[in-house]
């Protein structure tokens, strides 16, 4: 057979690795051609991001050989893979928080002239690299800490675009992207593509797959399961391949219209530093979705709700009586719970196991001993009801994949039994498979009783979820959609073509 | 997007030269209404002595917390350090240079195998320190019970008491180690990726930074850092001292120092310029307390609390930048 691809770049062949005794991947084939984009699917656990690191250095494969640019390589480390041409986004940030862009995006390569580190140039050049991408607002000498996750997302790609590598990888580039940030990170694809650079990508979102992968790989529990052409797949079959079954790609039913719950929080013309004249009400089994571009003011919305920054004007009632939320402490004992967008740094205790993750908000809100086991028991059933995999629940939560970690946290705040619910993207960086069984779980507590507050990116899901969605922008609330509202109606509120809309 | 987010980052002068005013001006005072002066030239001299040796080490150790570690052998190493000067010149100017470059590869060779216990066998730092001081210590308590060797006249003219106006010649020798340490941290690769390690160890690894040398060669600065604090004590006493650098207590005060100067304990924030202030901190509060003539054991209370004071307000300021 001819195959009509040039020379690989990349090949893997029989890639085996094993932590403590658990094999993680086995036996997985892959090549890479230059100027392709080759993207990786499969499940939360899958091995994708242990095999990315792989061929960046950062793990050394137990089995099975690497050969870069027609020559077999064993990369003794990430300064090997880097100095040889391969660069990587991670998945989860690798920055300081106390350094600043220009620092980060050169740690470990340094301009100098004569012996001494450049800092001007430095400077310099991360702008440049920052306005190649189209981000010419980030100011390359900020704080990193300073930065939003979309914009360390951007210094993320920046870092990785400095190497001038000849192979980048990115694992789920997009997760913390909003939709123009997605679009810049398209065409930055496609000129590196151009300029004959050869792409590993791996993401959850099916249709950045197939925008702009030319061939696919799924991996299962580990194991290549097949690798197909783009143009000759289809997404339920991807889906198959991933899952090992077929998946509804149904949304659970949604609430009666006509009989809502009570109100069980309302918000009346509130405000603080970042929100203006916010009202709106939460009830009782709805799930009242909050669209909106990033920085229009959503998570401002959550964290003000949460006590993190709380409202300064206007005021909050809670089942009719008037609160004041001045601490997570006092939201969380009001019945409140907040799923963070930003699992990583405000959502887990790395070192700590799995079950003492997920039961952490429920120790700091209950009395140490009334409930004990049954808390556990409640937590173990919401860790399987979320999909979590793991050796098991006493592993370190820094040994699970990425979207492994992001389960336990949410399963954390469910375990509270909260009466009010805030979500700030539930789903982002989960798997297909989980992520329908997470839609089932928040519309089962909405059935029960719960009333929920859900921050999305992803259109569909916001749709598909709520009974009722509220666009923001600029801080305020643009407009109020029922549901059954379209993909345009809520784009239009969120830039504002149209003007506000009835509320 | 808030502006303020968009600020560039600023590396604000730490709070400890605020607190350094402060101080100064209350001792100041209290002093003056006690009927003495704070400021009179032996009083700034002796404040400036006991700042250059604190200094010395205080900068060393600045260097591998900021990279995450610690080092508690600085006390023993510059114990060690006055003997091996002291007997090395055994009263000769002729061998000055070569007793000085014998301390520096000593302390040098110290840093090394503390640094080697705790990157390769991966021995936590306190630990580790703590161990090769003792070490030090059995060596020096068998050997020695008392005084060694004579230091070099020309040295302790030199380096132990000559001055320019009311600084001590060693207290520039403290400015200039703090300047080259500075330029290392902003200017070098090696500085640049040693504040990564201590930052987050596992970024710096992924980010192709060879973590172990870094710190391997951060404990080696630091214990010839202790080295020169060692060579200038020899030159303030005359002689090697075997029990110099515990008495002074130079371990535990170099890290208050540090700590006072803004210098995060877990490493990735901070710098040298910080801990010359806690240097200097400390030693005011030493200076006014001996013109008061307060006993020694109410002025380690107030020291003792002006650690907790700091800390708290550093602790403070990070939870404000995390919310
Ligand atoms: N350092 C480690 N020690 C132990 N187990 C690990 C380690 N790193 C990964 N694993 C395990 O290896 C498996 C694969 O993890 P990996 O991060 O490669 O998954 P992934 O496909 O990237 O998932 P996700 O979509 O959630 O990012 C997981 O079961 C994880 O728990
Ligand atoms: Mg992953």
């Amino acid at each position: 057979m001819s195959d009509p691809r040039p020379v690989p770049l990349l090949t893997l062949r029989g890639i085996g690795k094993s932590f403590l005794g658990v094999r993680v991947l086995d036996g997985v084939d892959l090549d890479v051609a230059p100027g392709e984009v080759h993207a990786v699917v499969g499940e939360n656990g899958a091995g994708k991001s242990t095999l990315m690191k792989i061929v960046s250095g950062g793990y050394t494969p137990d089995e099975g050989t690497v050969e870069f640019a027609g020559e077999p390589r064993t990369f003794r480390g990430p300064r090997d893979a880097q100095r040889a041409g391969v660069g990587i986004i991670h998945q989860e940030f690798n920055l300081l928080p106390e350094r600043t862009v220009a620092e980060n995006v050169y740690l470990g390569h340094e301009p100098v002239r004569r012996g001494l580190v450049d800092r001007r140039g430095m400077l310099d050049r991360t702008r440049q690299l920052l306005a190649s991408i189209g981000e010419t607002a980030l100011p390359a000498d900020a704080r990193v800490g300073q930065l939003g996750v979309a914009q360390q997302q951007v210094v993320e790609i920046a870092k990785a675009l400095a190497l001038d590598a000849r192979l980048l990888i990115m694992d789920e580039p997009t997760a913390a992207l909003a939709d123009h940030e997605v679009e810049l990170l398209y065409g930055l694809v496609r000129r590196l593509q151009e300029r004959g650079i050869g792409l590993l990508y791996v993401s959850h979102r099916l249709a950045e797959v197939f925008d702009l992968s030319g061939r696919i790989t799924v991996l299962k529990d580990g194991r290549r399961v097949t690798t197909v052409d783009t143009a000759d797949a289809t997404a339920d079959e991807l889906v198959r391949h991933m899952v090992g079954r077929e998946l509804s790609s149904y949304y659970p039913d949604r609430a009666d219209a006509d009989d809502p719950g009570p109100v069980r929080l309302s918000v009346r013309d509130a405000g603080n530093r970042k929100l203006r004249g916010v009202s709106l009400e939460l009830r009782a089994g709805q799930v009242l979705g909050i669209g909106g571009l990033q920085g229009s003011g959503r998570s401002a919305l959550a964290r003000a709700l949460f006590g993190v920054s709380p409202f300064s004007t206007g005021e909050v009632t809670l089942a009719g009586k008037p609160v004041r939320l001045r601490s997570p402490r006092a939201a969380m004992r009001a019945g409140i719970a907040y799923v963070t967008e930003d699992r990583k740094a405000e959502g887990i205790v790395p070192r700590q196991s799995v079950l003492d993750n997920a039961l952490l908000a429920s120790r700091a809100v209950f009395a140490a001993r009334s409930g004990h086991a049954a808390r556990t028991e409640r937590v173990r059933e919401l860790l399987a009801a979320v999909e979590v995999r793991a050796a098991g629940d006493d592993q370190e939560i820094r040994f699970l994949s990425g979207g492994n970690q992001q389960k336990v946290v949410l399963a954390r705040w469910l375990a509270l039994n909260p009466r009010i619910l805030l979500f700030d993207e539930p789903t982002r960086g989960i798997d297909v498979g989980a992520k329908s069984a997470i839609h089932n779980l928040i519309r089962r507590l909405a059935q029960d009783g719960a009333a929920v507050l859900m921050i999305s990116s992803d259109l569909p899901e916001l749709l598909g979820m709520s009974d009722r969605i509220v666009v923001m922008r600029d801080g305020r609330i643009a407009g109020e959609l029922p549901a059954g509202a379209t993909e345009e109606d809520v784009m239009a509120l969120a830039v504002g073509t149209v003007r506000e809309a009835a509320a | 997007m808030s502006a303020l987010s968009l600020l560039p980052a600023r590396r604000p002068v730490p709070g400890v030269f605020v607190a350094l005013t402060l101080t100064l001006a209350i001792g100041w005072l209290v002093v003056l209404l006690d009927g003495g002066q704070l400021f009179n030239q032996s009083t700034t001299v002796s404040l400036l002595h006991v700042a250059a040796g604190l200094g010395l080490v205080a900068v060393g150790q600045t260097l591998v917390i900021l990279g995450g570690s610690l080092d508690l052998s600085v006390a023993y190493v510059i114990s060690l350090s006055t003997l091996v000067a002291a007997e090395t010149m055994n009263g000769s100017d002729g061998a000055v240079l070569p007793a000085i470059g014998l301390v520096l590869a000593v302390s040098a060779g110290i840093g090394l195998f503390n640094g080697l216990l705790v990157t390769k066998l991966r021995v936590n730092a306190f630990i580790a320190t703590l161990g090769v001081g003792l070490l030090l210590k059995g060596y020096l308590d068998n050997g020695y019970d008392g005084p060694a060797g004579t230091t070099a006249p020309s040295l302790v003219q030199s380096l132990g008491y000559q001055r320019v106006g009311p600084v001590p010649v060693s207290f520039l020798l403290l400015v200039a180690v703090t300047a080259a340490a500075w330029f290392a941290l902003s200017r070098t690769r090696f500085g640049h990726h040693l504040i990564a390690v201590g930052g987050d160890p596992e970024v710096a690894r992924l980010s192709g930074v060879r973590n172990d040398r870094v710190l391997v060669t951060a404990h080696m600065l630091c214990s010839m850092c202790a080295g020169l604090a060692g060579i200038y004590l020899a030159s303030r006493l005359g002689s090697g001292a075997p029990r110099v650098g515990t008495e002074g207590l130079y371990d535990l005060e170099s890290i208050a120092a540090v700590v006072i100067g803004g210098t995060a304990l877990a490493g990735g924030r901070g710098g040298v310029v910080g801990t010359v202030g806690g240097v200097l901190l400390l030693a005011s509060i030493d200076a006014i307390f001996n013109q008061l003539e307060v006993d020694a054991f109410f002025k380690q209370v107030i020291r003792g609390a002006i650690i907790i004071a700091a800390v708290a307000v550093y602790a403070r300021r990070a939870m404000r930048k995390a919310a």
